[in-house]
């Protein structure tokens, strides 16, 4: 059994401009690993949500992807305000994303629920003024 | 349908990738939130927006488009036209508004996401 092959990436939170840039980056590096394109779409699709999720609530964070032999593992871990109510935060078209951020194309409400909807698990584990860590997995 | 055809019938500009308006595209998607583009993936090539801005560009390229048609004479920024030519995709504009853009596309035959294979 051989190691996880782990990619990391730092989101930096004051520029929407250059958001999804570590998507953009993983997707290039899955491909030259050789993964199946759906793999990678699902990976990266979840991966740019949770990145403009950060920019937008968290001003950044980080970002790490494992890809196991199995799988591909990602985890983002933000230092923001938390998720009060992590069920609501999952419907669809639920948002507190401002509106210069809906002028932009983003904060419909389905950034968590794309997460979710292209990753085989996702956990949320979130603590009020200390910040979110979600982890999601692809399985091939 | 060809990106050629697309950019006949839309009376439209490409602003940068030509090579490519030989390619083929199979169905097609038009919206300015980039969150419903994402949720909905099968194999459409083809994303019609009134957006301007970089997160165009990457939704695009997370979702394997290789072609974007900006309505209502949307300009890309030079920004944008870099991003675009690193990822192969084609830029078009047209001065047509969203809704006749999409009617002239699908009515000539273009499917809507989950009409094409895959």
């Amino acid at each position: 059994m051989g190691e996880a092959i782990r990619f990391h990436f730092n989101v930096d939170g004051d520029n929407f401009t250059s958001a999804g840039q570590a998507s953009v980056q993983i997707k290039k590096n899955l491909r030259q690993l050789g993964v199946a394109p759906e793999i990678i779409r699902k990976v990266s699709i979840a991966m740019y949500e949770g990145e403009i999720n950060m920019v937008i609530h968290a001003n950044g964070g980080d970002a790490d992807v494992l890809v196991h032999e199995d799988g591909i593992e990602i985890i983002l871990e933000d230092r923001g305000p938390g998720i009060p109510d992590v069920d609501l935060a999952m419907k669809e078209g639920y948002s507190t994303a401002p509106d210069n951020i809906r002028s932009l194309g983003f904060g419909a409400g389905m950034g968590l629920p794309n997460m979710k909807r292209y990753t085989d698990s996702m956990v949320i584990e979130t603590e009020l003024g200390k910040g979110t860590k979600i982890t999601m997995r692809v399985n091939f | 349908m060809k990106i050629s055809t697309i950019k006949e019938l839309l009376g439209a500009q490409a602003v940068c990738c030509e090579e490519m308006l030989d390619h083929d595209v199979k169905a097609a998607c038009g919206s300015d939130m980039m969150s419903d583009v994402l949720a909905y993936v099968k194999n459409q090539a083809l994303l019609l927006t009134g957006l301007v801005n970089a997160q165009v560009i990457r939704t695009a390229e997370m979702m394997d488009m290789i072609c974007i048609v900006f309505v209502r004479s949307k300009e890309p920024t030079p920004e944008m036209i870099e991003l675009a030519q690193d990822s192969g995709i084609v830029l078009l504009t047209t001065n047509m508004r969203m809704y006749e853009a999409c009617g002239l596309l699908y009515s000539n035959g273009l499917g809507k996401v989950g009409e094409a294979d895959g």
